[in-house]
């Protein structure tokens, strides 16, 4: 039965290429995109200031409060600062990683290393933001504990909270790039750099630092969208601190449309960051 | 005449794990000439490259660049240039700019690093491929941008890590007489590792024969071919017959033998039945069984039919001994 019909589809490459794609064709027209249409159309709708309820109508009107509101402007230029320091963070503790991951150890510690990477994967987001809450509570959290003895305190609950919380747990999306990015590269090209006279800081940054770029947006592109649209970690360790997230989060209920319009900022920051990539020639080379 | 020797290795050793993979090489090169590191795989000759390019550290000995010991040196503070096996061309730089490479570092003005590697370009016969990336090129091409790179820093020893193993054999024959009229032309010490014994044979003005880490025999490419020390090196470099006469182990070339239905013309002879002809282009092989083990032989006297009696002869003066 099974047999037959794999010859009868091995006959029609049509007919294949439908069953193959059928499933998640589907899943991402009406879950994904259906999804982000909903929230463009939403964003141009308005609500009874009476009863709250949504007025289907198109109009600017809360595109035109967003962009003259000062208070949300902050909080994207805030949202903007604190995922650019959570990507920086990220890669600056990621790359020596990596190398170390992917030009250093023996191969059988390779791998162990990759799981470790991944361990903290297995642990939900909550849980972990919670722990980093314990972590940085001001006066009896364990880093005042383990640090306050020799002058080291706590940043405490706000912006440098966020950023030590955000990059703890999108830096495995920045290793694993970067480490299959080094393991791709040749060792012999870092041979040959030394072998021309170049000092190990020289080959890195003309030699390493452009073969890895790929990896580098790759990665950046999971710690800058993921911080963008992340609220829970500024809810729970960002003090009386907002990101865009929250924003989305308090209107969510109350103004559904200004909600989707102030959603809307992400995305296009995304879109944006996207095209300049695109501009650089990485993504051809992904 | 007496030469300036450029590179001197004494006592050199290095282990992987428990492979002693070099073990114990001395060897002095002199200024300009084309030596050859010639072994099979995992015989040690790449590893010493390696150490001599600053590669690899020496677990004991020392490397001396111009009366200077260099073995524990970076490789960028080393007076040497590598080519290597897969060319190692930066793949996000095009070939001017990997030709320039060395030079930029070294801090050379911007003028003249693109009048010498242009210069190099010429040199290696690739005008007008400045632009190029190395995916755009092929394999001898890539071949020769290597060398460029390597020779437009005018170092005074450049290392060749079996530099034609990737290329076929037509153009591999071709780069050999270009590598070797190029060493002249420049006048720089050529180090040289290969597996090839044809290829060694055919560029060399010196050989190192490698084995087990050890140099098992140095010397022209005559000597070595015509007087191998050991076993190991006569049936590594060129066939070798190997016979028992009167209790007696004697080594002899197959270039040597003529096989004829009488006797031939050598002082030496045996007789066999022939066995076999190979026919393989320039040469033909004729193998003899003999009470001896099998003989091959090149020379045929007269016309041969498998199945024939026929009689091996040599001079006496073209067997050789081992130890």
């Amino acid at each position: 039965m099974l047999h037959s019909l794999s010859t009868y589809l091995h006959k029609k490459p049509r007919l294949r290429l439908v069953a193959l794609l059928t499933t998640p064709v589907l899943w991402l027209v009406i879950a994904y995109l259906g999804a982000l249409a909903m929230l463009l159309v939403t964003a141009f709708f308005t609500i009874d200031s009476f009863t709250g309820n949504v007025i289907q109508q198109f109009n600017l009107g809360n595109f035109h409060d967003m962009l003259t509101d000062a208070a949300y402007k902050n909080v994207v230029l805030r949202t903007l600062g604190i995922a650019i320091s959570v990507t920086f963070l990220c890669t600056v503790l990621a790359i020596p990683m990596a190398f170390y991951m992917a030009k250093i150890a023996r191969p059988k510690s390779q791998k162990i290393l990759v799981a470790l990477v991944l361990t903290p994967l297995w642990a939900s987001y909550l849980v972990k933001i919670y722990a980093w809450r314990t972590m940085l509570e001001p006066g009896n959290g364990v880093l005042d504990w383990l640090l306050g003895p020799i002058g080291i305190h706590s940043p405490g609950f706000g912006g440098p909270a966020i950023i030590i919380g955000l990059s703890y747990l999108w830096l495995p999306y920045m290793i694993l790039p970067i480490y299959a990015g080094l393991e791709r590269l040749p060792n012999n090209l870092l041979d040959a750099s030394g072998d021309l006279g170049a000092h190990n800081f020289y080959t890195f940054r003309k030699v390493i630092l452009p073969l890895i770029f790929p990896s580098l947006v790759a990665g950046s592109m999971f710690t800058f969208s993921l911080s963008l649209g992340d609220y829970i970690t500024a809810q729970i360790i960002g003090g009386k601190l907002q990101m865009l997230g929250n924003v989305v989060y308090q209107n969510f209920s109350i103004n559904l449309p200004f909600a989707a319009t102030i959603a809307m900022i992400p995305v296009s920051i995304m879109a944006l960051y996207l095209y300049l990539v695109r501009r650089t020639g990485a993504l051809a080379s992904m | 005449m007496s030469k300036t020797v450029i590179v001197s290795i004494k006592g050199l050793s290095r282990s992987f794990g428990d492979v002693r993979a070099v073990a114990g090489v001395d060897l002095d090169i002199q200024e300009g000439e084309f030596i050859t590191l010639l072994g099979p795989s995992g015989s040690g000759k790449t590893t010493v490259l390696r150490m001599i390019a600053g590669f690899e550290k020496p677990d004991a000995g020392t490397i001396e660049l111009a009366g200077i010991d260099v073995s524990q040196l970076p490789p960028y503070e080393r007076d040497v240039n590598t080519v290597f096996q897969d060319y190692a061309l930066f793949p996000h730089m095009n070939v001017i700019s990997n030709i320039e490479y060395g030079l930029k570092v070294k801090g050379v003005a911007k003028q003249e690093c693109t009048t010498r590697a242009l210069e190099a370009l010429r040199q290696v016969r690739l005008e007008g491929y400045g632009e190029r990336k190395p995916s755009q090129l092929s394999g001898g091409q890539r071949q020769r941008v290597a060398l460029a790179r390597a020779l437009v820093n005018r170092p005074s020893v450049l290392l060749l890590d079996e530099p034609l193993g990737a290329l076929d054999l037509k153009l591999r024959e071709q780069m050999q007489i270009e590598l070797k009229q190029l060493q002249r032309e420049v006048g720089i010490t050529f180090i040289f590792v290969t597996h090839d014994q044809e290829e060694a044979l055919t560029m060399s003005d010196r050989i190192a024969v490698f084995n087990n880490g050890k140099i098992e025999q140095l010397g022209t490419p005559r000597e070595i071919y015509e007087n191998p020390v050991s076993a190991f090196v006569s049936e590594f470099v060129g066939q070798t017959n190997k016979l028992t006469i009167a209790g007696k182990n004697i080594n002899i070339r197959p270039e040597s033998i003529s096989v004829s239905q009488s006797t031939g013309a050598g002082n030496q002879s045996l007789s066999g039945v022939l066995q076999d002809i190979i026919f393989v282009g320039a040469i033909t092989r004729y193998l003899v069984h003999t009470s001896s083990g099998v003989v091959i032989s090149v020379n045929p006297i007269g016309d041969l039919n498998v199945g024939d009696a026929v009689m091996l002869s040599w001079d006496k003066e073209k067997e050789f001994l081992v130890h």
